[in-house]
């Protein structure tokens, strides 16, 4: 360390210009996804005249009315979306712990199929089996009731999270599992005892990414749900009046739908992040 | 306390593979420490699986203590194993890791916690990291803690897989006394997995030898390496290893460095008997003596390894045959480039058939 240079080589400028340049790019595209997201908060907080001008007014007087509103009316959708979400998020991590021990761990006959059995379940369009999703809701006297969703978002999120539990399973180590069969653990013991404590952050991730998916389904509980059932995304549309200004009221509506998902993504931020790059269990 | 009895043991891993064990017979005594030793691929974890139970058994069979265990689940076997990475349960603490097995056997918690305690003290573990997570501890406190796990349970025979490749040199070596004084002091039959012929040399009573799946011969460390059946089990056990060269017969002996080796007579009737126009010779390095130019055979030092008390002599054989080691005095050891002669003792020589490597003795 005698001799150091003076200015930056221009290897080293290089090199310097081209982070920059990504850096650059970052934030453009970081900017790019969140600027859609910041207007609908800024205009939640803008009365309905000033909501939809051009140009669009940066200077307002910020209002809750909007806000007011939105709490007024949300009550029941908010109850639904609530419990159709964690009651499929339970109902999901019940039957994917139990199925992904299944098909890791100790694999059934055929493990291959099955896998591939819960995955084709997601590759037909929704839309396809509405029809008959309808008519079996019908006839089993479940529409437009909470059961039908927390059962439909439960098929929903099944393969997803199956797929997912299993592939924090398969990097249990084996020793681990051969030392609880020798310290005379039965599979129930083996698997809350061993295998849940380790994969406990994938099981948080997990379990986040469902009720994301739960809170956010719209397209199920528009066709099958009217009231008894429906839904916060539901709500936003339901926001939307036939005729007259309506922006300012459906950004706070969107807005105050959006907060619980950004809770507790955030409160979950370290789990997920171990969750979803687990491997680290050493 | 039991005996170990594997009969015609065999495992197959995949159709038309040859075994991964094959036909493993095997006794191990009541107390007895046994070293089952090899190159990778050789079938010895598979054989120590097979005892565990984590691996069944494609033929033959396993007994524990007279009672056939071959198709007794692992937890009722009363043994106890310790894994190569120890295998502690991450989210326990070290006393929950030691307690489990006797948790899952109903043990009541005083009872668990007293023998916890003891084994804690019998491996010099502090009591204070009981309570604290495997991720806390260091590589050494960790093995002691896995070996805890094993003791507790007061097994009937212990099984160790390769418990100190994860250690640094200097802990292998102190841990290596510790587990084999352990092992002495509780008397418990032990079957230990390593691919190191020093460790399986200095800890076990006997010593098996397995390579391909196959056992080459089981004996005493001393045995072993006095007596070793085949070339393989020659040039597996001593450190370093056996000098083995295949060298053309000649009349009296084997040509060897441009010279006529003597060999005994025993030898020369045997390789005889066989038809043989050549053999393989094996000298250990200790055995090959300097000589100030009046030996046997002689060559060119190419390198000198300095250990401190001994240097290791590697040389260049007149005849031009493959480099030998020869072990030296470590004081004054000759120099690079020198011209060196060895003795040799008749009986230090070993013979080898160059095709089956069976060992050839009269």
């Amino acid at each position: 360390m005698t001799a150091v240079p003076v200015t930056p080589g221009p290897r080293r400028l290089r090199e310097m210009s081209g982070r920059a340049g990504w850096g650059i790019l970052a934030w453009i595209v970081a900017i790019a996804f969140f600027l859609p997201v910041l207007w609908m908060v800024i205009t939640a907080f803008k009365p309905e005249s000033a909501a939809e001008t051009w140009p669009p007014q940066f200077v307002f007087k910020p209002t809750l009315s909007e806000f007011r509103l939105v709490f007024s009316g949300m009550g029941p959708f908010l109850t639904h979306s609530v419990v159709a979400t964690i009651g499929s998020t339970i109902l999901v991590l019940l039957m994917g712990v139990p199925a992904a021990y299944a098909l890791s761990v100790h694999p059934v006959r055929r493990w291959r199929d099955g896998l591939f059995f819960f995955i084709s379940t997601k590759m037909l369009p929704i839309v396809a089996a509405i029809g008959p999703l309808y008519v079996i809701a019908l006839k089993a006297h479940l529409l437009d009731s909470i059961w039908l969703l927390i059962i439909l978002y439960t098929a929903m999120n099944l393969p997803l999270a199956v797929w997912m539990i299993r592939s924090f399973m398969l990097e249990v180590p084996k020793e681990l599992l051969e030392a609880a069969r020798l310290d005379g653990a039965g599979r129930i013991r083996e698997i809350s005892g061993v295998i849940l404590p380790i994969i406990s952050p994938g099981l948080v991730s997990t379990a986040l990414i469902c009720v994301i998916f739960a809170w956010n389904e719209l397209f199920l509980a528009l066709n099958l749900t009217v009231t008894n059932a429906a839904t916060m995304p539901m709500y936003l549309i339901s926001s939307v009046p036939q005729e007259g200004l309506y922006i300012a009221h459906l950004s706070a509506a969107a807005t105050v739908a959006s907060v619980p998902v950004v809770l507790v993504g955030w409160i979950a931020q370290r789990s997920l992040v171990r969750g979803l790059s687990m491997g680290a269990i050493k | 306390m039991a005996q170990v009895k594997y009969v015609s043991a065999t495992r197959v891993y995949a159709k038309d593979a040859p075994p991964a064990v094959d036909a493993l017979d095997l006794d191990i005594r009541d107390g007895e420490f046994m070293v089952l030793v090899g190159p990778s691929g050789s079938g010895k974890t598979t054989a120590l699986r097979m005892l565990a139970g984590l691996e069944p058994l494609d033929g033959g069979r396993v007994e524990i203590g007279d009672r056939d265990v071959t198709y007794v689940s692992p937890k009722d076997r009363d043994i106890a194993m310790v894994f190569q990475n120890y295998a502690l349960y991450p989210q326990k603490s070290v006393a929950d890791n030691m307690g489990f097995a006797l948790k899952m056997q109903g043990v009541p918690r005083a009872e668990r916690e007293r023998r916890v305690r003891e084994a804690a003290r019998l491996l010099d573990l502090d009591e204070a990291l009981l309570n604290r997570k495997p991720k806390q501890l260091s590589g050494g406190q960790r093995q002691r803690v896995a070996m805890g796990r094993a003791i507790v349970r007061e097994p009937k025979v212990f099984l160790m897989d390769e418990p100190l490749s994860n250690l640094d040199a200097k802990l292998r070596v102190q841990t290596r006394s510790q587990i084999a004084e352990l092992q002495r002091r509780l008397g418990i039959t032990t079957v230990y997995v390593t691919h190191d012929q020093v460790e399986a040399m200095t800890m076990g009573h006997r010593v098996a030898v397995l390579s391909g799946g196959q056992l080459q011969q089981c004996a005493s460390p001393r045995a072993l390496y006095e007596n070793p059946v085949n070339q393989f089990v020659a040039g597996f056990i001593g450190s370093p290893a056996m000098n083995l060269q295949t060298v053309p017969l000649a009349d009296g002996g084997a040509r060897l460095a441009g010279t006529v080796l003597p060999l005994p007579a025993a030898i020369r009737s045997a390789a005889k008997a066989a038809d043989l126009s050549e053999l393989v010779i094996g000298i250990r390095p200790e055995h090959l003596h300097l000589a100030n130019g009046s030996g046997e055979i002689g060559g060119e030092v190419m390198l000198v390894e300095e250990l401190g008390a001994d240097a290791l002599l590697h040389v260049r054989l007149a005849g031009g045959e493959s480099p030998v080691v020869a072990r030296a005095e470590g004081r004054r050891p000759p120099g690079l480039g020198q011209h060196v002669t060895f003795r040799v003792q008749q009986d230090d020589l070993f013979a080898f058939h160059p095709v089956t490597g069976a060992r050839l003795v009269g």
